[in-house]
Parts: C-alpha cells; sequence; structure tokens
C-alpha cells in the first residue's frame, strides 16, 4: 500500500538548511495498521506531507496505494484520506457543512456524503454537532471533526497525523475502536503517527520509530519490546542508609545489570522479574531491611525508545533542538 | 497482515480519472458564499463603501464636471467608483485566506483531488459576484443622485469592474498563500493599490490638459487607467469605440494572468 525509498526532505529557510528527514525506507501492506512514532521534530509530519503529495522530496520515490507518488499525484489523492496534525476545517464554517463539502471535493454524492457524515458523527460522538459552526466546537470535538473530514469518502489508505491528540481517555479509546473497525470491516490501511506509546502499542499491528529523519527501528509492539531485556525491579527504601545495601543484594539476582540508585529508589534489570521477585523480598527480609514500596515494570515502548535512541520519548523539548543542531 | 474481509471493499475513492474542474469549482464556490453571506458586517460595509462615496463626495465633484469636459458629474465618477470598487473589494480577500490556511484548510483542500485552479476560482467567483452586486448597488444609488448613462453602458462596466476584482482577488490569494501573514500582505497591498489608484485618474482624469507631462506619461503605463477610461466610454455610451474595447481587453488579460499566478501558487508543493 505504500513503499517508498529514500525519502528524504530538506527544508530551506533564511538560518539554513534543516534535513527533517533523511532518507526514510518503508512499506506497508494493506490491511496494517501502521504506527509512526518519534519525539517532537523528528520528521513525522514531513514524511506524511510528502507520502499524500502536499510536500515535494528532496529525493527519493514513493508507491502509495498503488500510484507512484511522482508521476501520478492525482491518483494518489483519490486513494487517500488525511487527517493533518494541525487541523482541517474553518471556524467560520458549520461541522456539517465542511465534511460534506470535503466529500464532495472526492466526487462522493451529496445525500451519501450527508448520510455518512452523520453516521461518522454518531460514531464519534459528535451527535447533535452537525449545525454548530465549528469555531464553537470544543478542543477534542473539532479535532474528531478532523477525522471525520479525513474518513468521510472511505479512502482505502487512510493516514493521521497525531489524531488522538487533545482527546480525552474515553473519546481515545472510541477513536482507536473506530480505527481497528476501518481496518477489520472495511480493509483500510491506516499510518498513524503518535508519540503516545500506549496508543501505538494497543493499536498498531506494526510500529516504524523514526528519529532525526530516520527510521531507527521498526516491528510489531511485541518485538520491539523483546529488544530490551527483561524486567525493571524497582524497590524503594523506607530508609535512606539502606540504599546501598539494597543494590548490593539485588545485583545479586541472576542476569542482573547494574543496578541503578536515585534517592531512595533502585532499580534493577532482571531476566524474568516476576519468578525473582518473592526470593528477593526474602532475603531483603531476612537482612532486616524495610521497604517502603516494591514495583515491577514489563518494558514499555518507552524503555524501547530509550534503548534504540538514547532519549526518553517524553523530554519533549530537547529533541527538536537536538535534530536542528544536528542539521546545521 | 492482519486483515481479512469478508464483504469487498467499499472504497468510492477510484472517481474516473477526468476533469472535475467545473463541479470542484462551483462546491468551493458555494462554501466559500455561503460563508460570506453568514458575516452581515462585511457585506453592509462593502455596499456602505460605495454609498458613503456617492454621498460624501459626489457633491463636490458636480460643479467641476463642466471643467473636466462631462456634462454629467455622476457619468464622470460611477466608472471611477466602479473600478475602486473592483480593486478594493478584491484586493484584502487574501486575509481571509491566511485564516483559512491557518486552520488547515487549503491543505486539506489541496491532497483532495480537485484541480487546484478550482480551489481558486471557486473562491474568486465568490469575490466577483459580491463585486457585481455592489457594482448593482452602486449604480442604482447614482441614479437617485442623477446619473445618466445608457443600460448596455452600465451592463459591461459592472461587468468590466467584475473582471477587474477576478484580477486582483488572484492576485491577492496568491500573495497571501506565499507569505502566509496577514502583517505583510496589508502594507504589501496598500504599496500596490495606493499608486495604482492615483495614477489611474479614479476621481480626478489624468489628461494631457489636466496633469504634468510625466504624471500623465506616467499614468499612460498604468492599465487601470485604460481600464477606468473603458468604462467611461461604455457609460457614454460608446460600447464599440477603440477606448472601451481596449480597456474590456485589458481587464480580460489582467483576469486571465490573475488567475493563472493564483492557480500556479495553489500547486506549489515547497513547504
Ligand atoms: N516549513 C518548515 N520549514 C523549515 N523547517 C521545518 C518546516 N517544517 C518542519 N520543519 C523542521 O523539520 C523537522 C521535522 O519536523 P516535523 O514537523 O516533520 O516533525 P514531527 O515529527 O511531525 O514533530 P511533532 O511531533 O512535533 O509533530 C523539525 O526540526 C522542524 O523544525
Ligand atoms: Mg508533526
Amino acid at each position: 500500500m505504500i513503499h517508498a525509498r529514500g525519502l528524504a526532505r530538506t527544508y530551506k529557510t533564511r538560518r539554513g538548511d534543516v534535513d527533517a528527514v533523511r532518507g526514510v525506507d518503508l512499506d506497508v501492506e494493506a490491511g496494517e495498521i501502521v504506527g509512526f512514532l518519534g519525539p517532537n521534530g523528528a520528521g513525522k509530519t514531513t514524511t506524511l506531507r510528502m507520502l499524500t503529495t502536499l510536500l515535494r522530496p528532496t529525493r527519493g520515490e514513493a508507491t502509495v496505494a498503488g500510484a507512484d507518488l511522482r508521476r501520478d499525484p492525482g491518483a494518489v489523492r483519490r486513494r487517500i484520506g488525511y487527517v493533518a496534525q494541525s487541523g482541517s476545517t474553518s471556524g467560520e464554517a458549520r461541522a456539517g457543512e465542511e465534511v460534506v463539502d470535503h466529500a464532495l471535493l472526492y466526487g462522493v454524492e451529496r445525500s451519501v456524503a450527508t448520510s455518512r457524515g452523520r453516521t461518522l458523527f454518531e460514531q464519534l460522538e459528535l451527535d447533535g454537532l452537525w449545525d454548530r459552526k465549528c469555531s464553537s466546537l470544543s478542543g477534542g470535538q473539532r479535532r474528531r471533526l478532523d477525522i471525520v473530514t479525513g474518513l468521510i469518502h472511505t479512502p482505502r489508505l487512510v493516514f493521521l497525523d497525531e489524531p488522538t491528540t487533545g482527546l480525552d481517555p474515553q473519546a481515545r479509546a472510541n477513536l482507536w475502536t473506530h480505527v481497528r473497525g476501518l481496518r477489520d470491516e472495511r480493509g483500510s490501511t491506516v499510518f498513524l503517527t503518535t508519540h503516545y506509546l500506549d496508543e501505538a502499542d494497543a493499536l498498531c499491528d506494526r510500529i516504524l520509530v523514526i528519529d532525526h529523519g530516520q527510521i531507527v527501528a521498526q516491528g510489531s509492539p511485541e518485538e520491539l519490546k523483546q529488544r530490551v531485556s527483561g524486567d525493571a525491579v524497582l524497590l524503594s527504601a523506607a530508609q535512606q542508609s539502606d540504599v546501598a545495601r539494597i543494590a548490593a543484594i539485588a545485583a545479586q539476582l541472576p542476569g542482573a545489570d547494574v543496578p541503578t540508585v536515585d534517592g531512595h529508589l533502585v532499580e534493577v534489570r532482571v531476566p524474568a522479574g516476576r519468578t525473582l521477585l518473592a526470593g528477593l523480598l526474602r532475603s531483603l527480609d531476612a537482612e532486616g531491611i524495610e521497604l517502603a514500596g516494591v514495583e515491577l515494570r514489563r518494558p514499555t515502548l518507552d524503555d524501547v525508545f530509550l534503548t534504540l535512541t538514547g532519549r526518553s520519548l517524553r523530554d519533549g523539548e530537547s529533541p527538536a533542538r537536538s535534530s536542528e543542531g544536528a542539521a546545521a | 497482515m492482519t486483515a481479512t474481509t469478508a464483504t469487498p471493499p467499499t472504497f468510492t475513492d477510484e472517481q474516473s480519472g477526468r476533469s472535475t474542474f467545473v463541479r470542484d469549482a462551483l462546491t468551493v464556490f458555494r462554501r466559500a458564499m455561503r460563508i460570506s453571506l453568514r458575516n452581515p458586517v462585511w457585506a453592509v460595509m462593502g455596499l456602505l463603501q460605495p454609498v458613503l462615496y456617492l454621498s460624501l463626495f459626489g457633491p463636490l465633484l458636480e460643479p467641476l464636471a463642466p471643467q473636466l469636459g462631462a456634462t454629467n458629474a455622476y457619468q464622470l465618477f460611477v466608472p471611477g467608483l466602479l473600478v475602486q470598487l473592483g480593486m478594493f473589494g478584491a484586493l484584502f480577500v487574501g486575509f481571509g485566506l491566511i485564516g483559512e490556511w491557518r486552520d488547515g484548510v487549503i491543505e486539506a483542500e489541496r491532497v483532495s483531488p480537485a484541480p487546484r485552479s478550482a480551489l481558486v476560482v471557486g473562491r474568486v467567483l465568490r469575490d466577483v459576484i459580491v463585486v457585481a452586486v455592489q457594482g448593482v448597488v452602486l449604480v442604482s444609488v447614482a441614479f437617485l443622485f442623477g446619473l445618466e448613462a445608457p443600460f448596455w453602458g452600465i451592463v459591461l462596466g459592472i461587468v468590466t469592474a467584475a473582471l477587474l476584482a477576478a484580477a486582483f482577488a488572484s492576485a491577492s490569494y496568491a500573495v497571501a498563500l506565499t507569505l502566509k501573514s496577514e502583517d505583510a500582505l496589508a502594507p504589501l497591498m496598500n504599496g500596490v493599490a495606493l499608486p495604482l489608484l492615483l495614477l489611474s485618474g479614479i476621481l480626478l482624469p489624468i489628461t494631457a490638459a489636466s496633469a504634468p507631462a510625466w504624471l500623465n506619461t506616467l499614468s499612460n503605463l498604468n492599465p487601470i487607467k485604460h481600464v477606468v477610461s473603458g468604462i467611461r466610454a461604455q457609460f457614454d455610451g460608446d460600447i464599440g469605440s477603440a477606448t472601451a474595447l481596449w480597456g474590456s481587453a485589458l481587464t480580460i488579460v489582467l483576469a486571465a494572468v490573475g488567475l493563472w499566478f493564483g492557480s500556479r501558487t495553489f500547486k506549489r508543493e515547497d513547504g
């Protein structure tokens, strides 16, 4: 459904060139939900805008929905839907009209567009907002309206750029169900970007991790998680004086790496932490060490990201800066 | 591959590749018109402006008319106002476009298969119709003040003004989409419009007799002056005269260039 080779984009700015995307290869098969994961400024939106014909690639080739991106952008446009990160509806227009007008540009009959639009409004919990001025919608309602607009012509391939930003947890879960429905009931292919690891984990068949304009890892959520060895055991000492002894005992666990200490907290990574926990607690008890708390953490995609890129996904600010610095 | 579809997919996206220019331009036009009509302040101000000119400036011209070689002051004055309407009713439409761009509307339209030219033409059509309606109001009010002019001359005059609006609206959209900033658009548009206006003889005709030679020569380089002269000829009933035809031809060229420029800007994929 998407096959890209060496896709790259350099933005020319007054202060020099910005290599936003530097040679991305990607393959997405029909019927997949693929997550595009990366920190701020990684190049997600730039890649999407190239794949949706909005931005001319500086280098590289791509076939999108069976059509060549450079030679037949018209065919690409007919077959895809795109929900931009920054919205798609005018504040001055009314919600329902904006959706129907968008569908008309794809050659959908007005009556079909209207009934389809009303159904989507219901499914995305926008009932009763058909005649509302877009500027009067709440942030999350407006975001869902963007999604309706991107789906109104039932495209076979949908690009969603951070579809769930600004949605409350319930609306987010509802959207996930809807996106899965697109795949399961209609066989649509979905390519979405996100910062949320739980989202990629819960929703995507496959994840591509992008950083500094390059794909740094890909695989199913399970495959990616396996790249991080083992579980994290977090032990919080009741007394600061015990911390060193706790770390020493934790280090003796079979297969343990070097424990890290942060204040009262000792963290150690072990394979199969679940089976070791009981024994560990007993040995601590035998030493007369009192714990304030114990936590066992399965590796998250955040850990994967940290392992792959050396940075946590959540420190949103620094990646953008370092990306630009690297580009200069 | 997780997907298994029992029923064949119901994709409606495989429309034929035939040109959908007219359909899409009309869709864009209807949407733009609907939004404009919902903003009554804007429409009323647009209508009020020419009426203010007529009532507050027209009387000053009445005693001057014989001096300027006209029997009827409004026959001289109304064509100028029509051109001013065509220019200023259209020059600032780019502001609205920047708002739409910021809302993501332009990008959403550009990702659709609609021909890029339809996105411009649909909007320009709205602007043209708004100017034409304002022109009709202007002329009707001018009759109350004492305008005398032949029917077909008036019709052609309004059509010419509307075509001029098409040129300026397209240019405004093109510049707006290039600059993407209201703060840059306003001074630029004013900077271009003011000399064009002053050198066109809209309020007082610029002739070899009335102006210094250099000013007259400079004004002759301004296409707007010939458009004004053309409409004046049409209002005088000289519909087939060289002046009238030259004015109309220039307007058509300006509109064509404007639309080409606008479509080109919408086509660009550089950021
Ligand atoms: N129009 C532009 N001109 C210059 N630089 C740009 C432009 N658009 C994006 N960039 C730069 O390109 C890089 C990638 O930006 P992009 O928007 O693709 O990131 P992203 O992964 O979508 O980030 P986010 O998670 O914040 O949405 C950033 O460093 C950004 O500053
Ligand atoms: Mg982005």
